[in-house]
Order: structure tokens, then C-alpha cells, then sequence
């Protein structure tokens, strides 16, 4: 009796691996094969020999990106626009968070503020109506327009509001008789003991900043100012996109023409950043995400 | 006191009115457009107002309709398939003990929610172009090339699939939390009543989590007008409009690569009402039956 369970339990385990690792190999192989194909000759890569390890091993493709200014430019754009923006997303998600996570019995006015935050999430002008407030504050062309927009991210001031709300109410009462205002409170109380939380948005944004193109494609004209996604999306997505007056060959033609090894080279260099903090962000998101969202 | 306390409140929120207030609240004023016959010189003040005509017209084109189901099928596609795989996977990676396991399929399988549509479709076109290593596979036992982002047959099922490639992992995060909320005594219980392991994930995880399922499809209702506009930016081209066309790359394309900017507005204006009742509804429904609350 006992034993024909663990039979049967045993034939679950198996299929249980072997699912998961189907999943997991489905997920890893599409980026394994433009690892290889990076590390490939071209010649190799258009003739179809290259599957999840290199061809005629070369550095060709990395070597032609580092040396495409056009890529740094953008690529550098991005590391902006990730300091600037993720700074104010920090410094303004801190601020608006704490002051929110007060009681109505110490500051009034608390829910008439955040009945503005939740009013902005839920109606929004739309993308043409964006794009013309841009337009007429003059900002279209400027860093600004990257950063500033999203400065406030009012998702994130809800997690982390949520999450000074949780902490002991004692604590404060006895900072508060201690004498310490409520700007000392919050850098020295609320901050330091919701790092891991604050971690979490923080990342968040981050990776936000430096994911995002369509603010980069609707707002900067000039190419030299484009984000590095921004800039990957003309190159790569763009210029491979087939026309609808050619016929399936002569897209095979054209797309032989357009560097696939050093596509690759470029997405993979432009993943790097989002491959340091994954550990990081791995860390913390789970606890972070599962504290601020519901509250009981 | 108390009133001294709240001035140093009000200073803290200083940037987030100011923010909001050019970037979410201003913009609103923009969606007069939908009401005007706007001129770009004259702005949004002082242009022709016609009332109800863009509306009219844009009930009138022959394309809405199909944009309008493109739109609704493949956003409830891809919340069925995605919450489908999500919740198989947060079952059977339950099941495992072995945790270095665990951990590497989790790392894997979570990464794609990281990485950008731009560098996504990158990736896709590489895999699934004609001469991709997909087709050269099908080709390999015998089958013809297929044009997946070509071909108007395939396109919205490789906008769900890649979605919920993409998705499925970071999505059975919340399933993974409420199955470690469950006693454990009641597997226990089940184990000494001879439940073999198949039967307890069957009748204990899947009842246990069967309230955060409820719950999060009832979120998902907020969505059913999104149909991923940045995957499908970056994946679509002219032959696939007919299929792939959803209301916000149309909006994008109509309105302001084609300067028609009423046009635009209104459709996006009519977008955004449905979706407020579409949020109303969800919100209700969550907090009267599962006492959901994000504020």
C-alpha cells in the first residue's frame, strides 16, 4: 500500500522535473542562441549553422560595436536618464510616501492628497494630449522630458506608503517625544527601516528608466538625443521589419544583408546593465512586492 | 502643533503636486481635442469646437471594428493563457524540495519580465524570422517555412505566446505566496488518509489558492483594453495591420504620425472611458468579495 504511493510519487517527481526544465530550457534557449550567434562568424549565422553554441568563434561583431559611436552615444543617454530620473523617482517617492503614510489625525489634508494620486492613475489624458503638454512646456528635444514626467510614480508611493504605515506606531510616538521633527523622523527612522522596501522601488525604477523607448521615439527628434532602446528599436526592429511589397525571398535576401551577429552583440551589451541588478532585484522584489500591494 | 506638524507635510508633497500636476492633470485639457477641429498653431484653446463630429467619424471608419476586436481578443488571450501557465507553474514548482532547483528555474523563468519589448523583439525577430532558428528546426522534419510575424494568421498568436512567455514566470509569484500560506497540517491530514501527492495538490493547493485566483482574474478585467502596445509596436508591420492593430498603435499611428490628432484623441478618449467602468467594476468586485484594498 505504502510503497505503490511512493511509485506513484516518484513518476510525479520525474514528470514535475521534467516540466519545469522544459519551461526553463524554453525561456534560457532564444537568449543562448543569440549568444552564440554574437560569438559567430557571419558567414556561419547566414548559412543557418549556428543553433546554442558559436561557429568559427570571433569577437568581430563586439569589436564593431564597440567602435559604433552612434551605440555609446545612446548607450550613455540611458546611464543619464537612469541617474536622473531613478534619483528623482527615489528623493520624490520617499517624500510623497512618508507624508502620505501620516494619520489624518496629525496632517488633515492626507486623504484630499491622495484622492489627487489616486485620480491620476486612474484618468490619464492619453498619448496626444501627453505629447502636446510636452510640446508646449518646451520640452520636446531635452533630457527633461525623460525624466521628469515619471518622477513621481505613484504605484511605487503606494507600496512604500503602505509600508511606513506598517511599522510600529510606538517607534514614532517615541521619536516624537524625543523631541524629533518630522523631517528627522523620516530620514532617520522610516528610511532606514524600510531599506529593503525602498530597495524594491528603487530597482524598480531603474530598470523602468532604462527599459523605456516610446517617451525617447515620441519626444526627442533629434537621433543623437534617443535612449539606447530607443535607438535598438530604429536599428534593429525597424530596419528589419518586412515591407509589404516584397516578396518572402526577397525579405530572406534583405535580412541576410543586415548584420545579424552584430544585432545580437548589441541586445546582448545592452542587457548587461539589467543582468547586474537582476541578483538584487531578485533579492528584494518578492518581499516587497507581496508587503506594500495588499493590505489587510 | 499638530497644524505646524502638517505644514512641514504639505513642503514633503510640493514635487508630487507640481509633477502631476503638468504631467497627469494638465494633459486632461488635451482631451478638449477630441472635441475640436484642432489646429496645432492655434492650440488647444483657442481651436474650432464641432461637439460630437470626431466621434461620429470614428464610428464611421471601417477599420474600428476590426481594431476594437483585435484589441479585446488578443488581451483576453493572453490573461487566459498567462494566468493559466502562471498557476500550473506555481503548483509544480511547490511540489519541488530540492531548493537549489527551485531557485535556478525561479532566476529563469522570472527574467524576461525584466527585459525590455525593444530588446524582446529583437530577440523574437531573430528566432522566428523566415531564415530564424525556429523555421530552420520545421524545416529540419520536413515542414515549410512559416512567416509567424508576417502572416496575418499567426501574428496575434505569437503576440499572446510571446506574451506569455515573456510573463508566466514573474505572474506565478503571487500563486507561489499564497500556496506557502497554506496549513500544512491539512497535507498531513491528507497523507495519512492515503492522498498520494497528485491528489493533495489537486484537492488542497488548488482549493487554497483558488480565492488569489478569483482575485487576480478579477484585476485582470482592468486590461482587457490592453492589448500590449509596446510588445506589438515592436513586432508589427504593415502586413499584419489587419490582424495586429490594436487601439493604442493606432492611435500612435493615426494620430500622430499621420498629424490626425482629433481623430486620435477621440479614440483614445473613448478607450479610456471604457476602461474607467472596466476599473470601477474590477475594484468593486475585488474589495466586496476578497476585501481587496490598495489604499
Amino acid at each position: 500500500m505504502v510503497k505503490s504511493f511512493r511509485t506513484t510519487d516518484r513518476v510525479f517527481d520525474v514528470i514535475i522535473v521534467a516540466v519545469l526544465t522544459l519551461l526553463s530550457l524554453s525561456t534560457l534557449l532564444p537568449l543562448v542562441h543569440i549568444v552564440a550567434e554574437s560569438f559567430s562568424d557571419k558567414a556561419a549565422v547566414a548559412g543557418g549553422l549556428v543553433t546554442f553554441y558559436p561557429r568559427h568563434f570571433t569577437l568581430v561583431a563586439y569589436r564593431a560595436v564597440m567602435s559604433d559611436h552612434a551605440f555609446f552615444r545612446a548607450f550613455l543617454v540611458s546611464v543619464e536618464r537612469v541617474l536622473l530620473g531613478g534619483g528623482l523617482q527615489f528623493a520624490f517617492t520617499i517624500l510623497t510616501a512618508y507624508a502620505l503614510s501620516r494619520p489624518t489625525s496629525e496632517f488633515r489634508s492626507r486623504n484630499a492628497y491622495m484622492w489627487i494620486l489616486v485620480f491620476t492613475m486612474i484618468f490619464s489624458g492619453g498619448m496626444i494630449p501627453f505629447y502636446l503638454t510636452i510640446r508646449d512646456l518646451h520640452l520636446l528635444d531635452t533630457m527633461a522630458a525623460l525624466v521628469l514626467p515619471t518622477a513621481v510614480p505613484v504605484f511605487n508611493v503606494v507600496v512604500l506608503m503602505n509600508f511606513f504605515k506598517s511599522l510600529p506606531k510606538e517607534l514614532d510616538e517615541a521619536a516624537l517625544i524625543d523631541g524629533a521633527g518630522p523631517w528627522y523622523r523620516m530620514v532617520s527612522l522610516y528610511v532606514p527601516l524600510s531599506l529593503p522596501s525602498i530597495a524594491t522601488v528603487t530597482l524598480f525604477s531603474v530598470v523602468g528608466h532604462w527599459n523605456a523607448f516610446f517617451d525617447g521615439m515620441l519626444l526627442m527628434n533629434s537621433p543623437d538625443k534617443y535612449p539606447l532602446q530607443t535607438y535598438l528599436n530604429q536599428i534593429i526592429v525597424q530596419a528589419s521589419q518586412p515591407q509589404s511589397h516584397l516578396t518572402p525571398d526577397q525579405i530572406k535576401q534583405l535580412s541576410q544583408l543586415s548584420d545579424r551577429t552584430v544585432n545580437s552583440a548589441k541586445i546582448l551589451v545592452s542587457l548587461v546593465p539589467i543582468l547586474i541588478v537582476y541578483p538584487f532585484l531578485q533579492r528584494y522584489f518578492v518581499t516587497g512586492m507581496t508587503l506594500g500591494s495588499v493590505k489587510e | 502643533m499638530r497644524n505646524k506638524l502638517a505644514i512641514h507635510y504639505h513642503v514633503m508633497l510640493i514635487p508630487a503636486i507640481v509633477i502631476l500636476g503638468l504631467f497627469s492633470i494638465y494633459p486632461l485639457f488635451g482631451l478638449m481635442i477630441a472635441f475640436e477641429d484642432f489646429k496645432p498653431g492655434r492650440g488647444i484653446w483657442h481651436s474650432p469646437f464641432v461637439g460630437w463630429e470626431n466621434f461620429q467619424y470614428v464610428f464611421m471608419l471601417p477599420d474600428i471594428k476590426q481594431i476594437f476586436y483585435n484589441t479585446v481578443s488578443i488581451a483576453i488571450m493572453k490573461i487566459v493563457f498567462t494566468q493559466l501557465f502562471a498557476i500550473v507553474f506555481a503548483l509544480l514548482l511547490n511540489e519541488v524540495k530540492n531548493l537549489l532547483f527551485k531557485k535556478t528555474v525561479q532566476t529563469i523563468v522570472y527574467l524576461p519580465h525584466f527585459i525590455s519589448w525593444v530588446l524582446l523583439g529583437g530577440i523574437i525577430i531573430n528566432v522566428l524570422s523566415l531564415d530564424g532558428i525556429v523555421n530552420e528546426a520545421l524545416q529540419a522534419i520536413g515542414i515549410p517555412p512559416i512567416f509567424f510575424l508576417g502572416s496575418n494568421h499567426w501574428f496575434p498568436g505569437v503576440m499572446v505566446g510571446t506574451h506569455v512567455w515573456q510573463e508566466f514566470g514573474f505572474s506565478a509569484i503571487v500563486y507561489l505566496a499564497a500556496l506557502t500560506g497554506i496549513n500544512p497540517s491539512l497535507y498531513e491530514a491528507a497523507a495519512i488518509d492515503g492522498a498520494g501527492r497528485f491528489k493533495r495538490l489537486l484537492h488542497i493547493s488548488l482549493p487554497g489558492i483558488t480565492a488569489t485566483i478569483i482575485l487576480l482574474l478579477t484585476l485582470d478585467l482592468q486590461n482587457v483594453l490592453n492589448a500590449g502596445f509596446e510588445q506589438i509596436l515592436n513586432l508589427y508591420n504593415p502586413m499584419v495591420y489587419q490582424s495586429g492593430d490594436i487601439i493604442d498603435t493606432y492611435v500612435y499611428r493615426a494620430g500622430l504620425r499621420e498629424f490626425q490628432y482629433e481623430l486620435g484623441t477621440a479614440v483614445g478618449l473613448l478607450k479610456s472611458a471604457v476602461s474607467f467602468v472596466l476599473i470601477a467594476i474590477s475594484y468593486f468586485l475585488a474589495s466586496k468579495f476578497a476585501n481587496y484594498r490598495i489604499f
